[in-house]
């Protein structure tokens, strides 16, 4: 019989299997990391000595650019080039019930196609099959540190248990969601035709981080002025020095997802990023850059926990109720328990 | 953890040739209304796509609509498919099924059926219910 559930012992089993290809344990490792807390940790410190080496690439745009489209075909070319594709598609949780409609699966019918045929031939005893994707969805969980805590986690997961590239699909739509395809080693942001002029690309933000640029619905009207308003965005840059210091200037590729034209380009794109970090050393400081904001973002959150905790202690009720009275002004409250906190437990 | 509170993850699909997906839709839209976070596959999947995707997914329940009346035949082979991965998920079949074949439906193992009246809460609930009563089960 399985060991009871999250005990020390039921972890490393599914750690065990889900680097033996079993694709179960895989997912439900993904919820333990998902839900945070001790097993999360847990899971983190067994995948931390066999990750490192897959090639991160964040996707993100604004909704309906056409990401997940453009993430099946390239997912698909993947596949058949005999890689091993992990996705870790985020949508938005609702703040008002914490639920998610998780649809970007539904995008990628190509790749779940071939998940399943796999699916079938490893049933038929053919063994685990090591070559084909893995599609996670995951919702934001109302407050955004959750995601900033999660994502980190579960791309180490992937990337342990063989996974590579590791693809994260996110709305660019928050300052989390940006950073989080920022912190990839490659930074793809999708746009269309019809989304602004170009004083919407000179606006700070999502275009600043993106590595490749790629321009979907290429074959709509407009298309072509996008294009020229990227490029023009991009000869700022180098106008006011803010390309990098290398030179590297992110390319603009043409696709259209639904039918997949522009898709091996935008592979070879990121490919061609990546041999370009290998070769100017800076895969090794975004993976630091990607580390501390890691830790960062983990000691946040615990200290946002414990302020939680010590609002509600009898000392923090007792502070909070002057303050409300208006007896003393709340910076006194404020920084009279943030003392207490950095104090320790008494 | 308790499936009141916690995000309960639903797959939702429509299995076989079936194109009407209104219906879906709207369940979709009251279990994210209940605070369940819905994997929604839409139109033309089969066992093997359902199977591949409540693995990745870690799905606790799946739903699946059936507007062509043939829901004897695939919702029993999605019960069956489901058993020889062994992953044990209760299957909730909405849709148009005649009262007679309700029964037969729990027989094959469908943990439960939603017709064309069903509320919003109760979608909800039978979805919780089938939850919590197959953990229950597991744990017995």
């Amino acid at each position: 019989m399985a060991p009871p559930p999250n005990s020390p012992l039921h972890l490393v089993e599914l750690y065990d299997a889900a680097r033996g290809g079993h694709r179960r344990s895989l997912g439900r490792l993904l919820t333990l990391v998902e839900r945070g807390g001790a097993e999360a940790e847990r899971i983190s410190e067994l995948a931390h000595p066999d990750s490192g080496r897959a090639h991160i690439i964040g996707i993100t745009g604004a909704p309906g650019a056409g990401k997940s489209t453009l993430t099946g075909q390239l997912v698909a070319k993947l596949i058949e080039a005999g890689k091993r594709p992990a996705i870790l598609a985020v949508d938005p949780s609702s703040p008002l019930t914490g639920g998610a409609i998780l649809g970007d699966r539904i995008r990628m019918d190509d790749v779940v196609g071939v998940v399943a045929t796999d699916a079938a031939a490893a049933a038929a005893g053919d063994g685990p099959d090591r070559t084909s994707a893995f599609i996670r969805s995951m919702a934001t969980r109302g407050h955004s540190g959750g995601l900033a805590l999660a994502v980190p986690l579960a791309v180490r997961l992937f990337d342990a248990v063989g996974y590579d590239p590791v693809i994260i699909e996110t709305v660019g739509v928050g300052q989390v969601e940006v950073d989080v395809v920022g912190a990839a080693d490659t930074a793809i942001v999708v746009v269309t035709p019809g989304m602004g002029d170009a004083v919407q690309a000179n606006k700070a933000g999502l275009l600043e981080v993106a590595d490749v640029f790629v321009v979907n619905k290429a074959d709509r009207p407009g298309a072509n002025d996008v294009r020229r308003d990227l490029d023009l965005m991009l000869d700022l840059s180098h106008l006011t020095g803010q390309e990098s210091a290398d030179g590297y200037r992110p390319p603009i590729l043409m696709t259209s997802a639904l039918t997949g034209v522009g898709a091996p380009e935008v592979l070879a794109a990121a490919a061609a990023h990546l041999d370009h970090l290998d070769a100017s050393g800076q895969r090794t400081s975004r993976r630091r850059a990607r580390i501390r904001s890691e830790i960062q973002a983990r000691m946040e959150q615990k200290l946002a926990a414990l302020t939680e905790q010590m609002l509600a202690s009898t000392e923090g009720a007792e502070l909070l109720s002057k303050a409300e009275a208006g007896a003393i002004p709340p910076t006194d409250a404020s920084a009279a328990l943030l003392q207490r906190l950095l104090a320790g437990p008494a | 953890m308790a499936a009141e509170t916690e995000n309960l993850r639903v797959i939702l699909a429509k299995l076989g040739l079936d194109g009407h997906d209104r219906g879906l839709k709207v369940v979709a839209r009251i279990l994210r209304d209940a605070g369940m976070e819905v994997i929604y596959l839409g139109l033309r999947q089969t066992t093997d796509s359902i199977v591949a995707a409540a693995e990745q997914e870690d799905a606790d329940a799946i739903g699946l609509s059936m507007h062509n009346a043939g829901h004897m035949t695939l919702a029993p082979n999605m019960v069956k498919a489901l058993k020889a991965a062994e992953l044990d998920i209760p299957v909730i079949v909405g849709g148009i099924v005649p009262d007679d074949d309700v029964a037969r439906l729990h027989e094959a193992g469908v943990a439960a059926v939603l017709g064309p009246g069903a509320s919003a809460e109760e979608v909800a609930r039978v979805v919780r219910d089938a939850v919590q009563a197959n953990r229950a089960g597991a744990q017995a």
